[in-house]
């Protein structure tokens, strides 16, 4: 293959939904590349003998060699190279944080006003090209003989059964609801990542010979310990942090007022943005949704789409303080969404119905910084106002569910309610129970959750050959 | 996929069905519930287990047509599969150790008193139910009552069967009469549940209640079945359903419950004239 160099220092610009259109539907932001703009990304990189991107990857996909068989055409070849280390490329190039990962290390990126290769663009691209183009089912491994159970099948959970189901493991995966994917199905919205597109990385799953049984709560319909008796060898716990957290500041059980979970729920996973739904949501006019993550970000986006003429992000620190992603914000701005920062909630008000109606919030100002290194916000005396809204939607961050924790005897948690488990293996204080991804950890990223899978699916590998 | 197993109608609006899911019936405790969808656009909508059969692997659900989701899985037949069932969710009621308790039903929350009932007497507890309805036909689950019950007395709003007036009536002719309980279980609308705490608190009785807010997906992950117990804030999903009926504040629940109430008549309302339609 001719090295053919492209040394234009920016990205191609991702083909996306015009603002002012998609802020009034539920279809994907972002278009992905064509053929031709996929080409010419990837002639951008350099291949350089050193390949720092790699170890940006919390699953450590060969990026440079993707991206040769993309300047080969060789799509599916590329595809096939990110699949042995990835089990849903479809979904990690929509939504993984590219910027503090992969494409951070890129040496395209490392000087001023030069951008990294847009990995996560051409991965998407590779993994939309192979769902496209490639309708043969993957060969069915070679049975070992070995069972492993997985509770819960967000990202955590189907990267270890993918990992495992590929190593010839019998994998049963256990989910809480009526659809696996985890957030990828109930919480981010349909506009950053289709639906479709997890339905189909699950399917593919399947193919791989994995089980999933929906509508199977552990700790309720069976516990853990129950499964080692049914004969699961070894058992993954990637039940994630969905507890969500309120301020606990007065009216905050009004008519109105969500926790972000809720109304991302019954957004997504419900569906209730279609007018034929069976699951009522508020189309309210005037909404606040307060938090500054990722979550936040696409519950404002939602209620806009929903038919708010308004729709303001209440945070208590600066902008550039913000958790959120800065292309998640970017979007958020273009739309229309309305950024009140430095302010801070403290009644949330209702009328004579006990409905919503407004909200009183304080100013704040930035200290000195806390523990966390960030600066902390302090209430500036006699700021308190009042904004006219209908609706409440709070996004504070979420804890791990209990249940499992409550029913497992002998496993242990942190005071947060997080499982520890060892970061190197993913093993739990019982014999044979790993863990990772968001019960670990507390709400973080969805590749890091990958990221544990994989280390836990490699983990539960050698102690089930270890035994015997 | 969940098949039901088997359909008797209660009442012309009441309607019981066993729905073959073994794993539930193995575990579910008097007290928990299950959440189910009727069909793949279904809602998610929670429904108590008012009895389990471990050897036949069957979960019995009793439900009144209120709405749009109720209406539909009323047009289920024997047979027929619903798409979704999943549980059992929440705590199970205490129903240990207890000498004389009273168990109150108001309609269709009748048949999730039954199963409390059904365990408090199987336990040893002398048990008195107290059951209303509004009417004579909408009397539910009398045999299955008196079997578990050592007095039952039947109420009903307009005297057309049992006694008339309201179960506070009749529980409050008892205390009266110097009648004391270890505790008072009850079930049924939450304005029902609300006075019969009232008058307990009078008479210093504890008295446990099954809350009903809205719920999604029933597994503590939302928070939309909040409510305020003693002061804080309790998701009904998972710290419950069962609360202490003094610390509850019903009339923050009752608002919170009608937050969706036009939509929901809308939806029903379209719902039936589907079915209308069709008879067309």
């Amino acid at each position: 293959m001719p090295a053919k160099f492209n040394m234009r220092p920016t990205k191609n610009e991702m083909p996306s939904q015009d603002p002012k259109v998609r802020a009034h539907n539920f279809k994907e932001v972002a278009l992905g590349y064509s053929e031709e703009l996929a080409l010419d990304e990837a002639n951008r990189c350099l291949h350089c003998p050193n390949h720092p991107c790699i170890s940006g990857c919390p699953v450590n996909i060969n990026i440079p060699d993707f991206i040769a068989k993309i300047k080969e055409k060789d799509y599916e070849g590329a595809y096939q190279i990110i699949s042995k280390s990835s089990s849903l490329p479809a979904v990690c190039g929509r939504v993984c944080p590219q910027e503090s990962q992969c494409e951070s290390k890129c040496v395209r990126g490392l000087r001023a006003n030069m951008e990294p290769v847009g990995i996560g663009r051409l991965e998407r691209f590779v993994a939309d090209w192979h769902m496209e183009n490639n309708k043969e089912k993957p060969a069915k491994p070679q049975p070992n003989g070995h069972k492993v159970a997985i509770v819960g099948a967000g990202p955590a959970g189907l990267t270890t059964a993918g990992d495992l189901a590929k190593m010839g493991y019998e994998v049963s995966v256990f989910e809480a609801l009526h659809k696996a994917g985890g957030v990828l199905v109930y919480g981010i919205p349909e506009f950053r990542l289709p639906k479709t597109i997890v339905q189909k990385e699950v399917e593919s799953l399947i193919d791989l010979g994995v089980k999933v049984y929906t509508d199977t709560v552990i700790g309720r319909t069976i516990t853990i310990d129950e499964l080692f008796e049914d004969g699961f060898e070894a058992i993954f716990v990637g039940s994630g942090a969905g507890l969500p957290k309120f301020m606990g500041i007065p009216g905050e059980n009004l008519n109105g007022v969500y926790s972000a979970n809720e109304f991302l729920t019954r957004t997504n996973l419900m569906k209730a943005y279609l007018d034929n739904s069976e699951t009522p949501i508020e189309h309210a006019k005037k909404v606040a949704v307060v938090g500054g993550g990722n979550v936040a970000m696409d519950a404002a986006r939602c209620a806009l789409r929903l038919g708010a003429d308004e729709v303001h992000v209440v945070y208590r620190r600066d902008i550039a303080e913000m958790p959120a992603r800065k292309e998640e914000v970017h979007h958020a701005m273009e739309e229309g969404i309305i950024f009140d920062t430095l302010r801070n909630p403290v009644e949330i008000l209702g009328d004579e119905n006990g409905r919503v109606k407004g909200i009183k919030v304080v100013k704040m100002e930035l200290g000195e910084p806390d523990a966390s290194g960030r600066r902390r916000p302090i209430v500036v005396e006699n700021s308190e106002y009042v904004m006219d809204v209908d609706c409440v939607i709070m996004s504070l961050g979420t804890s791990p569910n209990p249940l499992i924790k409550k029913t497992t005897e002998g496993l242990d948690t942190n005071p947060h309610g997080c499982i520890i488990a060892n970061p190197e293996t993913g093993a739990t204080s019982r014999v044979g129970v790993y863990a990772g991804g968001d019960a670990v950890t507390g709400a973080a990223t969805v590749i890091l959750a990958m990221g544990a899978g994989k280390t836990a699916a490699k983990a539960i590998d050698e102690f089930i050959k270890n035994k015997k | 996929m969940f098949k039901i197993v088997k359909r008797r109608d209660l009442n012309p609006t009441v309607t019981l069905m066993e729905i073959y899911a073994p794993l539930i019936a193995k575990k579910a405790k008097a007290g928990q519930f299950i959440i189910l969808r009727v069909d793949e656009d279904g809602e998610r909508i929670p429904l108590t287990v008012a009895g389990t059969d471990k050897e036949n692997g069957t979960v019995e659900i009793i439900f009144q047509v209120v709405g749009a989701s109720t209406l539909l899985l009323n047009q289920k037949h024997e047979g027929d599969y619903i798409a979704d069932f999943v549980g059992p969710l929440g705590e199970p009621s205490e129903v240990e150790g207890f000498k004389k308790v009273c168990v109150i039903g108001g309609g269709a929350g009748c048949a999730i008193a039954l199963p409390v009932a059904r365990a408090l007497h199987a336990n040893g507890a002398e048990v008195t139910s107290i059951v209303g309805f509004r009417s004579k036909d909408l009397v539910i689950l009398e045999d299955e009552f008196k079997q578990v019950s050592d007095r039952y007395v039947l109420m009903s709003d307009d005297g057309s069967v049992g006694e008339k007036g309201l179960v506070t009536n009749a529980l409050e002719k008892l205390l009266l009469a110097g009648e004391t309980f270890d505790r008072v279980i009850c079930i049924g609308p939450l304005i029902m549940m609300k006075f019969v705490c009232l008058l307990t608190k009078k008479y210093n009785v504890k008295t446990i209640v099954s809350m009903n807010p809205i719920m999604i997906d029933g597994t503590g992950m939302c928070g939309c079945c909040r409510l305020t117990v003693n002061g804080k804030v309790k998701f009904a999903c998972v710290d419950g359903p069962d609360f202490d009926g003094h610390e509850v504040d019903f009339d923050e629940c009752m608002n919170r419950n009608k937050m969706y109430r036009d939509w929901e008549r809308k939806k029903y309302d379209d719902t039936c004239n589907l079915f209308k339609k069709e008879v067309k």
